[in-house]
């Protein structure tokens, strides 16, 4: 079969040779100045115009390229005297403690049988594609506790290494010179043995005689807007290098004393030092000449911002675009509303056919700025005309069959859109455009939950893919109906949000009858097209409709379902279809017989029955289509009930508040004598605790369950009809907790799981006694929200809202550094034809996924088959 | 009787998918088939179409070859960490003990910590122990470490006579059940030591009469174990469905499974170097999963149990348990440039020049730096057009 080729198969890694080094040179550098003083570059130096050009208008002396055809090309500077690679320091000592200083043995520290059986051990372990390397830490350990050389008898002398790169034996210091004889006299076969593969790496390697540098693309200098040229840190770098260089050649040559070469030599050492790592403790890092530390070649590659991670792994894109997002209920959770500003810059290019000349003419003719237009025009040959510039009229004339228009963004064009932070595969979809007024991006509420966006001001990104097999793989598999079922639990993540819930439940609520026209307008904004059904009933000649029916025409019509609604009290006995709160929900022949809507029906990250159900056993297309028809019905229906809320919500009538602070002033009497029994000694604690801390236990359980009968009190008094109360209940917004602390007490605030206690000494405020530890001491709130809290309560409110303030700031740190390891951990595993899971390496993790082969997305929340629900569906 | 098939006709239909759909699905129909069957009639009509939609979505909810199963299951268990409280050391379940959850324990379980920040044990109970109280207490009594400093009301050290001087604490003695017999016995056992009784009064004398003996002696009394499992510091019995358990603060799952009274196959702790060594890696293994699960549901968060059984798997597929990150799963991988993308990055390089190492682009972010197609997904299959005239075209 016919492959089709790799543009890079694999990359081998290795030391470079000097001679290598000055192979690729394409001159040797010897000035340690970049410009004269015309600006052009200096012949030999460290501009020198054969090292490639960054600067417009000049031709490169080597391969004769221009900026940006020339990749820019290697030169060598000769050092005069051998300088230590930091980065190979370890491996170095590694090798001066495991060779014989001996001159003509060289050898390991190793008797030739254990050599061999090393050896043996490495040669098997790289034959099955093992990291051999590894063996050769227990090289070194065993060679290290040698004493003598076993094959010269010559006594070990123990060497020190001082940071960053000082070798001491004994006494005497080892100059890099010492270093690299030592190195050199090392075998082919013992290199092996230490880890260094001899064809590709000799352990001389590690100590340069010859210094590549960098073309001038790598460290191009920036003119600025004055005029005046700045240079690259790693030039500055360089130049450092040469002039220490130069300077010890001609101490070298003229004779200098000793101490003044090695000094020299010293100086040397460092800057080719910080040139590789400027943070190699115990020296000083290299500054610039205004005090900031430089950026040399290793702090270029590492990090977050460095050019693995930085640019390597996440690239920037054209063709995409960033705006404000704001919602729209009325477009479809397919849809993207996209301001006309953005279409026009954002482009796919498009091939001329035969079949669309004439139409792609006319698109052209209309140039950049009128919608729908073009903004380029690419030739057969590759030569682009900007159409903000060209005579449009006769290039739309002079399109034929080959020529690529870059026409504007138009209605369902299909774009990808992403929020940040990007942490699950439904926080990049794709959407299909549909252009809209305004200057932000628009997206159905339906959407929110995958990309977790709000309104308050969230931005959002659109990126428009080129290739027309892009399209096609965003359309398939990354559109937003694709991803209505999470993978991560196999049930919808794409569903109603708060008012659909709402008003879900107020149109299919019992005893809700509606007229023709009210039902006409219900449909109408809903924009369903379908056939009224006969009316429910018929009273004094006027027909009405139940809510139930309006709703029921939008499933599917062989819809069988029984489900309890979330407003279900879970009764010890459930009379199912008689239940008082129409809790019990039955769907037969895709008509809703009995039981309210809500969030079990459709909310997204919820048991959302309905939804579910039609996305599995229907198809994506009905899902959407549902989705989009319920959303708007739903927003129509608390349109025209009206639904609001307010803090009038929240009010209780003043027996009900009787009642409540009655409680509270019980309870607050049972802590003070539980406090009183505490003091007296006599509280039993709990098996394993003090009884200080059994005495907080017991606290805390009181006052919880105080703050909860609180709760219940004021829930007697707000019905069902309370809109709060209905949100609540239904799963649309809110929960039962907060309207306690609205309506009747905030209660304990605490700090770290524990009543509050820092502040002053013994106590929380100076209002306080020393050591008090009842409720009002410790944080406990009796006010609600509602009436206010007093300055003591608003200030421990204060205490425990800091504290989760400081937790979500530490979480997110926490956990998108998890998220970033379990990434990289996990990314190569795919599954293979085989059903078998494995890694990049061909080894086996799984020999069948998750043990049944079965994908959490397209079960039924884990289960391949939901046997019940099946029987149920086959037998009506 | 009602209308419909027998329960012999069930049983032979449904036999029938066996082979082809894994046994615990066609055991799970079967069951509910035959509980259904006697409340309502159902034909055969019914009964194909309830095997024929079985077998449907079976085979509709397989993975396909290719899919990104580890990237999907990284972003499943990542995902909602962002949602998970911070809050370490809250009580759930047992009241009386620490336990870590939240975040910080998820992170500990995919960090391989060799010790957990609050390692506890559930030791099960046989027969006898499980359903008395009495017994249970006492075995806990049993395991629960004491030392000197427990139950000394007072210790010093009298230099001048070179005696170490001991005082019990008479209550604390009595609820440990020990005896100052016991504890002198088992003082003995330190060589070079003479030991004095006199009620709740030790006073115990180097032989040589030293001071630097005495004061090895005093730093060796201070934690010598008078009674108990090393490692476990408080012990806890709990009453759970209808049978004595016994957890413990501190975990020696070694020492535990060694005792008569435990019942070895279900007693265990949230140590999983600990299963590791004193179980094996197919423990482990699941060990992992169970931690995960259970710090997960105590949140509320529904994660797929086969994304935190790949996780588990990953971490265990070497053989013996391995972090995920730098000093494990991440640190392992073949390619030069996947670990120099991770973390330390320079220095990944260097030792790869030095050992030759090539890079063969098999993984994903290798290609992603590379600017090609990644292999998974549409990316682990190519298209060849075969075009007309060219060998095979119509």
């Amino acid at each position: 079969m016919m492959r089709v080729p790799k543009l890079i198969d694999g990359i081998d890694f290795g030391l470079m040779s000097p001679d290598e080094i000055r192979r690729i040179s394409v001159t040797k550098i010897v000035a340690a100045d970049t410009y004269d003083d015309d600006g052009y570059p200096i012949d030999r130096g460290l501009m020198d115009s054969r090292l490639g050009v960054v600067d417009p208008g000049l031709r490169c002396r080597t391969c004769a390229g221009r900026s940006g055809a020339c990749p820019g090309h290697f030169g060598h500077v000769e050092l005069s005297r051998p300088v230590i690679h930091v980065g190979y320091v370890d491996n170095i000592y590694d090798c001066l403690r495991a060779i014989c200083k001996n001159k003509d043995c060289g050898r390991i520290h190793l008797s030739e049988q254990k050599i061999e059986n090393f050896r043996n051990m490495m040669e098997e372990s790289k034959k099955s594609g093992g990291k051999w390397w590894e063996i050769s830490n227990q090289v070194i350990k065993s060679a290290n506790a040698v004493e003598k050389c076993p094959h010269c008898r010559e006594k070990k002398i123990k060497t020190k290494f001082e940071k960053p790169t000082t070798f001491v034996e004994g006494k005497n210091r080892l100059t890099p010179s010492d270093v690299r004889e030592r190195l050199e006299r090392i075998k082919d076969d013992d290199a092996f043995l230490i880890g260094i593969d001899p064809k590709t790496a000799r352990p001389e390697w590690m100590v340069f005689t010859v210094l590549p540098t960098p073309p001038v693309t790598v460290r191009p200098s920036i003119t600025l807007e004055s005029g005046v040229r700045s240079e690259d840190d790693l030039t500055h770098k360089l130049v450092d290098i040469i002039r220490i260089n130069q300077r010890l050649s001609e101490n070298i040559e003229a004779g200098a004393p000793h101490l003044i070469v090695e000094d020299l030599w010293e100086l040397l050492q460092y800057h080719v030092t910080t040139y590789f790592d400027n943070s190699v403790s115990g020296i000083p890092p290299a500054r610039h000449r205004s005090g900031r530390v430089l950026r040399t070649l290793s702090q270029r590659l590492r990090g977050k911002e460095g050019r693995f991670r930085g640019n390597l792994s996440g690239k920037r894109v054209d063709f995409s675009a960033r705006t404000v997002v704001s919602p729209d209920p009325r477009i479809s959770i397919n849809e993207i509303g996209v301001p006309a500003y953005i279409a026009k810059i954002l482009t796919i290019p498009i091939r001329v056919t035969e079949h669309n000349t004439e139409e792609l003419r006319n698109i052209v003719r209309r140039g950049t700025d009128i919608f729908p237009g073009a903004n380029s025009v690419i030739s057969p040959e590759g030569k682009r005309f900007d159409l903000r510039y060209a005579d449009r009229e006769e290039i739309a004339n002079n399109l034929v069959p080959g020529f690529l228009v870059e026409r504007h963004l138009k209605d369902h064009d299909i774009v990808l859109f992403n929020r940040q932070p990007s942490l699950h595969r439904m926080s990049i979809m794709a959407h299909e455009v549909k252009l809209l007024p305004g200057r932000s991006f628009r997206l159905n509420l339906s959407v929110c939950p995958p990309y977790n966006a709000d309104f308050d001001g969230d931005e959002m990104n659109v990126h428009a893919p080129q290739s027309a097999e892009a399209r096609a793989e965003a359309r398939i598999l990354m559109r937003v109906q694709e991803q209505i079922l999470s993978p991560r639990f196999g049930g919808p993540i794409i569903g109603g949000i708060q008012d659909h819930i709402t008003g879900a439940y107020l149109l299919t609520q019992r005893g809700r009858l509606l007229t023709r026209d009210r039902v006409q307008q219900l449909l109408s904004y809903a924009g369903i097209l379908s056939d009224i059904p006969k009316p429910a009933t018929t009273e004094k000649g006027i027909e009405y409709w139940t809510g139930k029916q309006i709703f029921s025409l939008l499933l599917p019509k062989d819809l069988h379902m029984t489900f309890k609604a979330k407003i279900c009290e879970n009764c010890t006995h459930c009379k199912k279809e008689e239940c008082e709160i129409d809790a019990y929900v039955t769907i037969r022949d895709g008509q809703l017989k009995s039981g309210v809507i809500d969030a079990n029906s459709y909310k997204a990250l919820d048991k959302c029955e309905i939804l579910d159900r039609i996305v599995k056993d229907y198809d994506t297309n009905i899902a959407r289509e549902f989705l989009d028809n319920v959303t708007k019905l739903s927003i129509a229906s608390s349109a025209m009930f009206g639904f609001t809320t307010g803090i009038d919500d929240e009010d209780i009538p003043p027996e009900a508040q009787e009642r409540i602070s009655e409680g509270i002033d019980g309870a607050k009497k049972k802590v003070d004598k539980l406090i009183e029994v505490y003091n007296s000694g006599e509280l039993e604690p709990l098996p394993g605790r003090s009884s200080l801390d059994t005495l907080e236990m017991r606290i805390m359980e009181l006052l919880a369950e105080t703050r909860d009968n609180a709760g219940m009190i004021a829930e007697e008094y707000l019905g069902l009809n309370n809109h709060a109360v209905i949100m609540a209940r239904t799963g649309a917004r809110g929960s039962m907790l907060n309207l306690t602390q609205m309506a009747a007490c905030v209660g304990q605030q605490s700090v770290r799981g524990e009543r509050l206690s820092r502040g002053y000494r013994g106590r929380t405020l100076t209002h306080f006694k020393h050591g008090e530890l009842g409720a009002d001491a410790r944080g406990f709130i009796s006010s609600n929200y509602k009436s206010g809290l007093s300055p003591l309560e608003f200030f421990f409110h204060a205490m425990g809202g800091r504290e989760g303030l400081v937790d979500t700031a530490v979480r997110t740190a926490q956990s998108g550094y998890m998220q970033r390891r379990l990434i990289n951990a996990l990314q190569d595993l795919r599954v293979e034809y085989d059903g078998t899971v494995r890694d990049d390496r061909g080894v086996i993790v799984q020999f069948t996924y998750g043990e049944d082969g079965i994908d959490p997305a397209r079960s039924d929340r884990g289960k391949a088959v939901h046997i019940d629900k099946t029987i149920n569906k086959v037998l009506g | 009787m009602l209308g419909g098939v027998s329960s012999d006709t069930i049983k032979d239909e449904v036999a029938k998918l066996e082979g082809e759909i894994p046994k615990l699905i066609v055991q799970e129909l079967q069951i509910s088939l035959l509980r259904v069957s006697k409340e309502r009639a159902i034909t055969r009509e019914h009964l194909k179409g309830i095997i024929d939609s079985v077998r449907q979505s079976f085979f509709k909810s397989i993975v396909e070859p290719g899919e990104a199963v580890g990237t999907v299951a990284a972003q499943s268990i990542g995902e909602p960490g962002t949602q998970m409280t911070l809050r370490t050391f809250h009580y759930a379940g047992v009241a009386e003990l620490n336990v870590t959850l939240g975040l910080p324990r998820l992170i500990e379980i995919i960090d391989a910590r060799k010790t957990p920040s609050a390692a506890l044990m559930s030791i099960y109970l046989k027969k006898p122990y499980a359903s008395s109280l009495e017994k249970a207490r006492s075995f806990a009594q049993k395991i629960e470490l004491t030392t000197i400093e427990d139950i000394a009301l007072q210790t010093e050290v009298d230099l001048i006579s070179t005696v170490f001087l001991i005082t019990m604490d008479r209550s604390r003695m009595k609820r440990r059940e020990l005896k100052p017999i016991d504890v002198a016995d088992t003082i003995k056992t330190i060589p070079k030591v003479e030991v004095d009784i006199d009620g709740y009064k030790l006073s115990l004398k180097p032989t040589t009469g030293s001071l630097s003996e005495l004061r090895r002696i005093v730093s060796k009394v201070r934690d010598l174990p008078l009674r108990g499992l090393k490692g476990v510091t408080r012990v806890v019995v709990k009453m759970e469905d209808n049978e004595y358990v016994v957890y413990t603060e501190g975990s020696n799952l070694a020492g535990i499974m060694e005792m008569s009274e435990v019942d070895t196959s279900r007693t265990s702790t949230n140590n999983i170097h600990e299963i590791e060594s004193v179980l094996g890696i197919e423990a482990a293994r699941r060990s992992i999963m169970n931690e995960a699960i259970k710090t997960l549901d105590e949140q509320g968060l529904d994660v797929d149990i086969r994304h935190i059984m790949l996780v588990a798997d990953m971490m265990t597929a070497s053989g013996t348990v391995c972090q995920v990150g730098r000093h494990g799963v991440s640190g392992d991988k073949s390619s030069v440039l996947a670990r120099a993308s991770f973390e330390i990055t320079t220095k990944h390089l260097f030792d790869a020049c030095m050992h030759g190492e090539s890079d063969k682009l098999d993984g994903i972010i290798e290609n992603v730096i590379a600017g090609q197609p990644i292999p998974v997904g549409t990316g682990s299959v190519d298209l060849v057009m075969r075009r007309e005239g060219e060998g095979g075209g119509k």
